[in-house]
This record gives C-alpha cells, structure tokens and sequence, in this order.
C-alpha cells in the first residue's frame, strides 16, 4: 500500500460526495414533481410520452398496481430481449455476422439484464451483434435501473404519507428516472468516455497488422454509450468478455476514476434525495453513515490484501513491491483495482477492472462479503436504497425488543405484519445463496465447470449464486458459467433474487402508507444518531456472519491458510 | 388488465426507441464528428495508411529486437475443433484472463515455466527479483503497458538486437514513461507499441 494509493482512493471519494449532493438535491425534486433545471427541455417530451401511452399524469397506484405494472413491464423487457438475441442474425447492425444466440443462454442474459443483475455468461465481442448491445442489451440498462429507482421512490414515499392508499405512480416514476435522471447523465459520461479514449462506432472490428508482420482483429464497436449507462445504472455487464478490464472499456488511469465515480454517485445521490423526501436530512446520512464505514473497511482490506500479494509468486522469483498482478491490468495500479472491485460489489454493478478469481484469498473474501450483505455500501442505484431501508427496519425491530418497546422508523409504527414481509425479504437471499451452492456442489454437471481445484473452487460456485442473487453480476470468472446447469439456475436464481425480493418489500410500502405518521416522544428511539450507526452496522454484519460463516471457513479462509503454508491444487 | 398491457407496451416502445436507437446513435454522431481519432479506436498507423494497430490494444512481440509486453491469456477456437480454445495470446478478437486462482498448481507451474525460459535466455535479468508484471497475465489479455522496470530489464536484449549501445535505448525507455496522472492516479507504466514505435524511428534496424 502506498500513500498515493491512499490518495486516488480518498479522491475517488471525495469526487463521489461532491456530486452525489447536487444530484440528490435534482433527485428528490424530480420525483417531487418540482421544476428543475431540465425541466423546460425535457418536460414536453415527458408529456408526449404520457400521451402515447396513455397515461395519467395525476393518477395514483396502490403497492400493488405499482407493482403489478413493474413485473409486466418487466416481462415485456424479458421477452423482447429474449427475441432480439434469438432473432439477431437476421436483424440489422451485425457487422461481426453474429448468429443467433443459444436459448439457455439468451434466457440467461434476458434474465440477467433486466434483474440488474447483468452476470455475464456470455462474451460480448464473439457472441452479440451491435444491434444487441445497443437495442437490447442498452436499452435493459436504462430500464432495470430505472425501474429499481421507482421502486427505492415508491418506497420512501411510503414513509413520507400517512392513511394513504396509494404510493405514486409506477409508469411516471420510470419516465422521470430515465428522462431527468439516467439519460442526460449517461451522454455526459458517454462523452466522457470517448474523450478518455473508449471507442463509439458502428464498425465491427478493424484488422491490423503489426511492427512484426502478424495480423490483428481488434473487436470494436459502440463501447462508450454503453459502458456509461452500464455504470451510471450499476448494471455491470461488459461490451467486451474482460468488461472493464478491457483497455476499449477503461483505457486508463483517469477513465478507471470515472468509472469508480460512475458506479457510486447515483446510489449515494438516491440516499441523499431520501433523507430530503423523507423531511429529515439526517435519516439519510445515518445510512449512508452506515454504506460508508462498510465501504471504507471493505477497500481497506482488498487494497491491503492484493497489494501484499501472492507469496507462491514471491518464492519464484517475482518481486512482491507490485502486488499480486494476475489477473490485473497495469495502468490501474493496485488502488484503483481495490477500488474499482470494491465500488462494483458494494454497488450492484459487478462490472470488474480485474478479474475476482484471482484476488488473494482475503480481497476474494470482501467481494464475496459485500455480495452476501446484499449489496448496500452504498447498494445499486434504487436497489442499495430499499435494502439499507429494510435493515434499518430490522435494526429498528431488534432496537425494540431489547428495551422492550413497539419499534418506529420515521414515525411509522412497526408491527407484525412488516416484519413478516422484511423476514421474507432478508431471508430469501440466503435461501437461494446456499440452497442452490449446495446442490451444485454435489452434482458433477456442475463440479465439471470449476475452473480452479480446491477450496477456490467451492468459493467459485458460492460466489456465483451470491453475485446471482444480490443481482450484482460479478463473477469468479474460472467458473465456465455457460453451461445448461449454470445458464439455468443462476437465471432463475437472479429472478428469484429480485421479484420475491421486492414485492414484500413494495407489500411493506403499501402497509407503511396506510398507517398514521406518529410524532417524536419521550420513549421514540432517535434513527439518526451514532447508537444507531452502530446498531444498524451490528445488524447487517452480524445477519450476514451468521447465515454464511460456514460457507466463509470452507471457502476463502481455508484458502488464506493453505496459502500460507505453500498449499496449491 | 389490458389497458396496463397496451400502456406499458407503448411505453416500452417508444422507450426502447429512445435508449436504444437514439442515444447510442447521438453519442456515436457527436464522438466521430468531435473525437473522431477516439471514437474509432485510437489506431496507430503508419505513412502508407496501414493499421499497425491501436495504442490502447496490446499486441505480442517475439523477435528479439523488440520490447515485449506481459504474457497474456487471451485464447482463439481450435481450428481442428471448435468446441475447445487453444491459446493465441493478444487476441484482440476475444478478450480475457487465466482465472487462476492464488493457490493454483497450473498458476505455479506456468510461472516457473515463463521464469525458466527467461533464464536461458537472458540470465543476466533473472539475478534479481522480476517485477511482477513480467511474469503474470493481464485481467484484458491486452494489457498495453509494462512497467519501467520491466523495460529496463530487456534494454539490453534490445540493444544488443540492433547492435547499439544500451545506455541510448535504456534513454528511450526513460523519455517514454508515462507518471501517474496528475501524480495521483493509477501506476508509472510504459505504452509497449509506442515504445517500440520510436526505438524503430531512432535505431532502425540495419
């Protein structure tokens, strides 16, 4: 570790701050219904898009037409996107003569992109035509995103009513994150990335031929308009098979802070807006309070970790000063890969500069942390917020019961009935997390796609279905994940991931809008201070410890120690 | 019930018409039209026209007389077989990593392999320490850059290749390290195609 790494990470940072605060601000004015600044541009488009598809602009949905109208939207964006890869062949903008994309695997990706999940079982320049990436694979990052942060509003709006039935409109609040939010964002950031050097052509590929004489095909093609929107929307899935390791994806040190930047202000931004929504500025700075220390632990320790490095590939003969290098590019420096890896796992991203299979034991283990906490430091834009809310819910609960008091959150009395629905919420990552691990590792189909012997190998099939699950998408890359087994399950594994995680949640919304709004008192217990900092980290630390310390000791800290002792498999 | 079904189905529409044909289109007008030499993939060609290829793509370098970049695990279909890969390093077509893991015997063994072959051929450089990036494979396959260190390492290779004295190309090496930037981001490193690029305008090979 050096003290310039320190710096590019404390700056990273610091740059996140300082526009997720405006952002916020343009966030919470937006889903207000306020004038803001893109208004007088943006607002007629707004409106003829209402028009066409006949919606109300002052009509009002309960939890459950809300989210009725998200699961068939998102249906819809399942099913054209299955079409687009299976059709490709035939449709325009294919200048690579891309064949139809196998069904498991089109299933597979459809599912991944528009759960957020974007988990990668394809390789983007050998398997999808332009049209693909632009039409299909583009489009579903603008859409998952938007829909996640409807949801985080529709939500918050829940703690901002009282005796109301309904919490907004589902159909408005995707038109307003895409409109004002995600797209004059992303043709910033575009532009951005082509200045920084990320190719935006309609070309396929470009045949050189080199100083020696040898021919190189160089895979290219319209990389920036979807590595902004891949990042901006904490989507995560690569133009290229090496995503942003790829120097067409990131081309150097400057873009590689971009893209940290890129994946963390937007869920930041979303914790900022609710704590204005919600009338308490405070609220959203205990949470993001919260996202910053598991943040900050988790870069130090991957930082620590990758920069000691490998001391197999000391005893060769290689000098430790520059880390463990395998499976890292070296313009990104071990800060800015530390970094990169821990933005991309704390946010939903799981977009990687580097590849996660061959990170030390300890730097494998706090990607594989922040998955199995569910991605909230600070969580994907939208999905980081709903999350964090549910455990401060939780933390609330358990506040309560030890000092034996009905617990409240924003003055909202929490009952029976909301615990039911965040139980099912927490619990169901779990389940998935360790049902389907297990299965696996006891089927040879499975075993046969290990890339990596050993404990490695275990943490390979456990870090598939907690990327899978958390929808993050990252992946330990030596698992062959194309298979009919894997395309399978980590296809219904993300599904599962996100709709049976999000109606309790909208379910909770709905219950949380109906009731009375409860003034502070005497006995209230205060959200928005250190003891609950403190109460709301033990809980998300001590939920994710308990259900996986098991899988933990197996995978990656039996690894650690057989490292130690010049173990290999 | 159906009015929801053909709502969202417009909206989808009309969505997808604007995320997926106009935004992407707009991004490409502006950057061919403002940063064409970018948005087409930063290629270095030379006074003829051809592509050479691009600075930001590594290439693999075998002859002597060349700086060579990192070893790379980027692999190509088996021509006899399609359903299995073979390696084909630097392939720009299908980019990515080895996935070895820290406790992997393959990892192991290819490390010693690449540092026992560096030893027969220049056992002046395997004496000390090899830095890292020497030895491991990139996450791309197409890391574009090695470290100054590296460089210096294989000066005297180069030299003796083009029949010059090292302390010229070991002062090529020097001008052609790009710092981090703004002193803070990312690591020294040096641009291998570039590098080589201006050894062969200043020591052509004779």
């Amino acid at each position: 570790m050096t003290l310039t790494g320190w710096a590019e990470i404390a700056l990273t940072l610091a740059l996140v701050g300082l526009f997720a605060w405006p952002l916020g601000q343009h966030i919470a004015a937006v889903f207000s219904g306020r004038r803001t600044l893109l208004t007088p541009m943006v607002g007629p488009l707004e409106r003829g898009l209402y028009r066409l598809s006949g919606v109300e602009s002052d009509e009002e949905q309960d939890w459950f037409s809300y989210t009725l109208s998200m699961i068939i939207f998102t249906a819809g964006c399942f099913l054209a996107l299955y079409a687009i890869q299976r059709l490709q062949g035939v449709l325009p903008f294919n200048p690579g003569g891309q064949d139809a994309v196998p069904p498991d695997l089109a299933f597979n990706t459809a599912i991944s992109f528009i759960t957020n999940a974007n988990w990668q079982a394809y390789a983007g320049e050998t398997t999808m035509s332009h049209f693909t990436q632009m039409v299909g694979l583009t489009t579903n990052n603008f859409l998952d995103t938007a829909v996640a942060m409807a949801l985080a509003i529709g939500l918050t709006r829940a703690f901002v009513r009282q005796d109301c039935a309904t919490i907004g409109n589902f159909w408005i609040d995707l038109t307003r994150s895409i409109l004002y939010v995600l797209l004059p964002l992303s043709i910033l950031v575009a532009l951005l990335f082509v200045f920084l050097g990320v190719p935006q052509t309609l070309r396929g590929s470009i045949e050189a031929t080199t100083l020696e004489g040898a021919r190189q095909t160089i895979a290219l093609g319209p990389v920036a308009s979807q590595e902004a929107i891949k990042l901006l929307g904490t989507n995560g899935g690569g133009f290229f098979n090496a995503n942003s390791a790829h120097p067409y994806e990131n081309p150097s040190a400057l873009s590689n802070v971009l893209e940290s930047w890129s994946q963390l202000v937007l869920p930041v931004a979303m914790v900022f807006a609710f704590g204005r929504m919600v009338g308490e500025r405070r609220q959203g700075y205990s949470l993001l309070a919260v996202m910053t220390v598991i943040l900050l632990a988790s870069v130090l320790t991957l930082y620590h970790a990758e920069a000691i490095g490998n001391p197999l590939l000391t005893d060769i003969g290689v000098d430790p000063v520059g880390g463990n290098l395998e499976g890292k590019d070296l313009r990104f420096g071990q800060a800015g890969a530390a970094m990169f890896a821990v933005a991309t796992t704390g946010t939903g991203t799981g977009a990687a500069n580097a590849t996660f299979d061959s990170m030390t034991p300890v730097g494998g283990l706090v990607a594989l942390l922040n998955l199995l906490m569910g991605c909230i430091a600070p969580g994907g834009a939208g999905t980081g917020l709903y999350s964090m809310l549910v455990l401060a819910i939780l933390a609330v609960f358990i506040g309560g019961l030890m000092v034996g008091r009905t617990p409240e959150y924003l003055g909202k009395k929490i009952e029976a009935r909301e615990m039911k629905f965040v139980m099912l919420s927490v619990l169901l990552g779990p389940a998935l997390v360790l049902v389907f691990s297990a299965v696996s590792v006891s089927l040879k189909v499975a075993v046969d796609s290990l890339g990596n012997a050993g404990p490695h190998g275990f943490s390979e099939i456990v870090y598939a279905y907690a990327s899978t699950a958390a929808d993050n998408g990252s992946s330990f890359g030596g698992l062959a994940a194309n298979t009919p087994w894997f395309n399978a399950t980590t296809g219904v594994v993300m599904l599962l991931g996100r709709l049976a995680g999000v109606i309790p949640i909208m379910a909770l919304a709905g219950s949380l809008a109906a009731k009375k709004k409860l003034g502070r008192s005497e006995g209230t217990f205060p959200t928005d201070g250190t003891l609950f900092v403190f109460l709301l980290l033990g809980v998300a630390l001590i939920v994710t410890l308990l259900q996986f310390f098991p899988v933990i000791a197996l995978g990656p800290m039996a690894e650690h120690f057989l490292m130690g002792s010049g173990r290999t498999f | 019930m159906f009015d929801l079904v053909s709502g969202a189905l417009r909206a989808s529409l009309v969505t997808f018409a604007l995320c997926g044909f106009a935004y992407p289109l707009a991004v490409t007008a502006l950057g061919q039209w403002l940063m064409p030499f970018q948005a087409n993939g930063s290629l270095v060609m030379d006074a003829r026209g051809t592509v050479l290829g691009s600075e930001l793509i590594g290439q693999q370098w075998n002859d002597p007389q060349w700086f060579h970049g990192r070893p790379s695990a980027t692999t190509d279909a088996d021509p006899n077989d399609a359903t299995r890969t073979i390696p084909a390093p630097y392939n720009a077509a299908s980019s990515g990593a080895s996935n070895l893991g820290p406790t992997s015997k393959e990892l192991e063994d290819r490390l010693l392999g690449a540092w026992k072959a560096l030893d027969d051929a220049e056992p002046e450089a395997t004496k000390n320490m090899l830095p890292a990036d020497m030895l491991t494979a990139s996450a791309s396959g197409l890391d574009p850059d090695i470290s100054p260190a590296s460089a210096f390492l294989q000066v005297n290779r180069v030299a003796k290749a083009r029949g010059v004295t090292p302390d010229g190309v070991s002062a090529l090496v020097k001008r052609r390290i790009t710092p981090r930037t703004f002193g803070v981001f990312g690591e020294p490193r040096v641009n291998v195609l570039q590098l080589n690029l201006a050894l062969d305008r200043e020591f052509p090979m004779r």
